[in-house]
């Protein structure tokens, strides 16, 4: 600062080109660094930033320009930008740190970003710049198109890509009667195979397409009006046409950076900072800009590098774009097309493919075809037309890299019959979003019809499942939607699905992913929240509501018996040792060892029920009972009055082991199921987990106590024990997997143990072991649990000493670090 | 309007809110009052009422400046008890002196501040 306090004069930041990477760049950069530069944009294009992918869907009369605006000129004017529309800049002076204008003006910039696109291929052909000859790449073009179809009949577009099908079926739509030309020998070949594309076409041709493959333009014909009249094929023959579309590929805009220097090659050459590497005060982002050889036409990868670009304009220089995956999604209304990866697998013919195995699922009567494309253990590539509920699972898997050999033999049958991304209810069983009404519910728990999400996706310029969260609701609470809204961000937003990026960071206060977090707390034998934070460069210095309980369960279950817990890192739940309910009060539910209580127990609860006037008593599914409506204050009488041990009803811990009786009383029971579940509930109670664990122990195999449902699910049969793992019947109803079977209780007990302190080791928190073996596989678990003797012993006896001297914080406060002032409101004195 | 000026009355110590955590201030009129202290030991007084459906924000997890209710997780400042965008609401925020490490409310607020908000049972 100055002494007479005039602040420091801001950097000048000059962006060519007011497109939807470029933008979105500014936007990332206003969020990091909003006082550092003065911003000025040149835009050749009369508008302010619209979402270019969306002009199919205005096209076909589905929305409207307006609506499709990201940000209108009120945008640009509320963050100081100076917005300079329809002027083209027509070079960049290097030495003296300038770009021109068009018009003569002229603007001095300390960093430049490119961000000019690209311009669509327009065939070399005679009659190509007759009237009546158009591209398809902005606003100008779609208003041409649609005023065309109100005058005109015949339309002929020359591309069979994803662009050329979406223009033609917007004017057919609009009553033209259009043909597409293609000259390779199938549709879409950068996306779909022969068999998938032959499909697509029956499809179009069905709905009134007429389509001429392998066909090569030679000239475009004008009428007596001077407009084109035809299309003229180099075999001779013609088709008419009163509008030519060119949709046969795109080329960067490079001419202004060639100009001046800066090395191009298939677009504007960048490294993984986003910079240019001519010039490091230049940077490049979206279509114009090449990176690692690939310059990306499809949105995700744009937005990806505009948030690393925008940490090194902001002068934070820690971003990498190491480049994207992508996939593909045609924006045809009612065409379920997707791909992704390498999709042609063998059938390229390379020798580096020959090893590429396929996975084909193929139904050409019921229009649907699905080919996965394995090599090694890893997805590869897949390809879909007519059902692609599970586009963004196997696109995650793909991006992922995680080996699928344990699923593979379910691979085809989609995610819901392995994964987690739809859940049973709160949806009416509907799993394509497509299918559904604008007025059908979507998201069962807030209350959220598939009519509001669209609208808000359409209305707020939405591109992720975590922006649409946080403005609807949907599959923000149990996540049970999450496919079905991702469906809708899929078609609505128009964006070409990137999911979830491939590393997720825990929350907003940081990068790190969970596996990096856990692997430091260990690496460098982190104690408390602070140190965690600390070192991790946290951004915030408290975390949040996400982070602080998380990075509270790794350091106690990395570090047993040397982290202390921290009661104001847990949720309201672990922090009283009682569930919280909606008016505010709590639900006491005592420990019953194996489901079994005594008339002594039952009295005890009776008198306590009378005495502190709890309103309802309730058994639960977990076998034991629920007293509802106990005042904060009263809990720690309540719990002292019945005097049995904490239930943890509360707590991502140990719940219940249900059982059935076995051999002690059941005619058909095989094995003292009844005992083997007090055995369990009494050595792993207090075992706190990165999410709730639930046993259950059956006698025999008619599992009367719903083994195949549980975390650990352990059924009696005449030899001895089998053990299943992984179950779940919440949101999402998971059964078991066999794990092994084994002969006695003590055995029972040694790999029940391992298998659960290999998922408080290794678990992510908020994952149920479901989550947790679907990310790592079963192989992974059989491997540490089956195979590797020691390994397994060792990890029962971490258990062991973990939960050694394990305080019961109903009774132990001191020792269970329950903040006891929390049960005591202070009164005011007046 | 003539000026207001406050009347403080000792409520408690600093050190009797546990850091990044709360109190409740029972009234005999009206819901109670969340006493909130940060990691920096700033102290914030709320009504003890989200603004979404009522929950009682002493009982969430206080993190910089802010506290999620432990309901539905809405993030409310403690500054002027608004939930963070774009989820749209205001619970009262009450004045707070904190002096020596004593904190003290307003006798006037506490006796007729938002005492007209529905009271969560206990």
């Amino acid at each position: 600062m100055l002494r007479d306090n005039t602040p420091m004069k801001k950097m000048k930041l000059v962006m060519v080109g007011n497109g939807m990477a470029g933008v979105r760049t500014l936007e990332e950069l206003l969020k990091i660094a909003p006082d550092l530069y003065d911003i000025t944009v040149f835009g050749a294009e009369p508008h302010p930033n619209y979402n270019r992918i969306l002009l199919s869907p205005v096209l076909a009369g589905e929305q409207t320009l307006d609506e499709i605006v990201l940000n209108p000129l009120a945008w640009y004017a509320d963050n100081g930008i100076t917005l300079r529309t329809g002027t083209k800049v027509t070079q960049i002076d290097r030495i003296k740190r300038v770009v021109r204008a068009g018009d003569g003006t002229e603007a001095p910039y300390d960093r430049l970003l490119l961000a000019t696109g690209s311009h669509p291929f327009i065939l070399p052909v005679p009659g190509k710049d007759l009237p009546g000859v158009v591209a398809y790449r902005d606003i100008a073009d779609t208003q041409a198109m649609i005023d065309a179809a109100t005058k005109y009949k015949h339309a002929v577009v020359i591309g069979g890509g994803l662009l050329g099908l979406e223009a033609a079926n917007g004017l057919m739509l609009r009553g033209m009667t259009v043909t597409v030309v293609h000259i390779m020998p199938w549709l879409m070949e950068r996306q779909l195979d022969d068999v998938a594309a032959r499909l697509l076409q029956k499809s179009l041709e069905d709905r009134g397409l007429t389509f001429m493959m392998g066909a090569q333009t030679q000239s475009l014909i004008a009428g007596d009006s001077g407009r084109v009249a035809a299309v003229q094929f180099k075999d001779g023959t013609q088709v008419s046409a009163d509008l030519v579309v060119m949709a046969a590929g795109i080329r960067p805009n490079t001419d202004l950076a060639e100009a001046c220097g800066l090395h191009c090659a298939r677009g504007v050459v960048v490294n993984d900072t986003m910079q240019t590497i001519t010039d490091p005060r230049i940077y490049s982002v979206g279509e114009c800009a090449a990176h690692r050889g690939i310059a990306y036409g499809l949105v995700a990868p744009l937005f990806e590098q505009g948030k690393v670009c925008a940490t090194h304009l902001g002068q934070f220089g820690i971003g990498r774009y190491t480049g994207s995956q992508t996939s593909t999604k045609l924006k045809v209304t009612g065409i379920d097309l997707f791909s992704a990866g390498h999709f042609m697998g063998a059938k390229t013919g390379k020798a580096e493919d020959a090893d590429c195995e396929e996975i084909v699922m193929s139904d050409p009567f019921g229009g649907v075809y699905k080919k996965l494309v394995i090599k090694g253990d890893k997805l590869i590539g897949a390809v879909m037309y007519g059902d692609t509920v599970d586009g963004s699972w196997y696109f995650k898997l793909l991006r992922e890299g995680r080996t699928v050999t344990d699923i593979r033999d379910k691979l085809m049958f989609g995610e819901s019959n392995i994964g987690a991304n739809l859940g049973d209810t709160g949806h009416q069983g509907r799993s394509k979003a497509a299918a559904m009404a604008d007025s059908d519910e979507v998201c069962g728990c807030n209350g959220v019809t598939k009519g509001s999400i669209c609208k808000a996706i359409k209305e707020n310029g939405l591109f992720t499942l975590d922006e649409v969260r946080k403005q609807t609701k949907a599959s923000a609470s149990c996540g049970s939607c999450t496919g079905l809204v991702e469906q809708l961000l899929m078609f609505t937003a128009g964006c070409d699905y990137s999911g979830a990026p491939k590393l997720k960071a825990m929350c907003g206060c940081t990068d790190h992913g969970h596996q990096a977090v856990r692997d430091a707390i260990r690496l460098h034998h982190l104690l408390t929240v602070d140190e965690v934070y600390r070192t991790l460069d946290w951004r915030t210095a408290n975390g949040c509501s996400s982070c602080r309980p998380a990075v509270n369960y790794y350091l106690l279950s990395t570090w047993p018996k040397e982290a202390i817990d921290d009661p104001q890192s847990r949720f309201i739940n672990e922090r009283s040792h009682a569930n919280i309910q909606k008016d505010g009060t709590y639900s006491v539910i005592p420990r019953m060892w194996g489901g079994e209580t005594t008339a002594d127990e039952l009295r005890r609860i009776a008198n306590a029920v009378d005495k502190f006037k709890i309103p309802t008593v309730k058994v639960t599914g977990g076998q034991r009972i629920d007293l509802l409506g106990v005042k904060k204050e009263d809990l720690p009488a309540v719990w002292k009055d019945i005097g049995m041990p904490s239930g943890h009803a509360y707590a991502k811990a140990l719940r219940t082991v249900k059982t059935c009786v076995g051999s002690e009383w059941c005619r058909f029971g095989t094995q003292d199921s009844t005992q083997m579940g007090k055995d369990l509930e009494r050595a792993m109670w207090r075992m706190h987990a990165p999410h709730k664990v639930k046993f259950a122990v059956s006698g025999c195999p008619r599992n009367c106590a719903e083994a195949g449902i549980k975390d650990v699910g352990i059924i009696g049969v005449d030899s001895g024990w089998e053990m299943y793992v992984a179950g779940n019947g919440g949101i999402k109803t998971e059964v078991a997997h066999f794990l092994v079977k084994l002969k006695t209780p003590d055995e029972v007990l040694e790999y029940t143990g391992a298998f659960c302190q290999l998922y408080r080791e290794e678990g992510w928190y908020l994952e149920r072991t479901v989550h947790y073996v679907n990310r790592v596989g079963l192989d992974h678990v059989k491997k540490k649990i089956l195979d590797d003797t020691q390994g397994r012993k060792a990890l029962w006896d971490r258990l062991q000493f973990a939960l050694d001297g394990e305080p019961d914080p109903w009774f132990e406060h001191h020792q269970a670090h329950v903040d006891l002032r929390q049960f005591e409101a202070v009164a005011a004195p007046v | 309007m003539s000026e207001h000026t406050n009347h403080w009355i000792p409520i408690c110590r600093v050190h009797d809110i546990p850091a990044l955590g709360a109190r409740r201030v029972a009234r005999s009129q009206g819901a109670a009052v969340a006493l909130f202290r940060a990691a920096d030991d700033h102290v914030f007084a709320l009504l003890d009422r989200c603004p979404h459906k009522g929950g009682p924000l002493s009982q969430g997890i206080v993190f910089g400046h802010f506290v999620a209710c432990p309901l539905h997780n809405w993030t409310i400042g403690l500054v002027d008890g608004c939930a963070k965008a774009p989820d749209v609401g205001c619970t009262t925020p009450f004045a707070v002196q904190v002096r020596n490490g004593e904190v003290s409310l307003d006798a006037q607020q506490l006796r007729t501040l938002a005492i007209d908000e529905a009271k969560a049972a206990a």
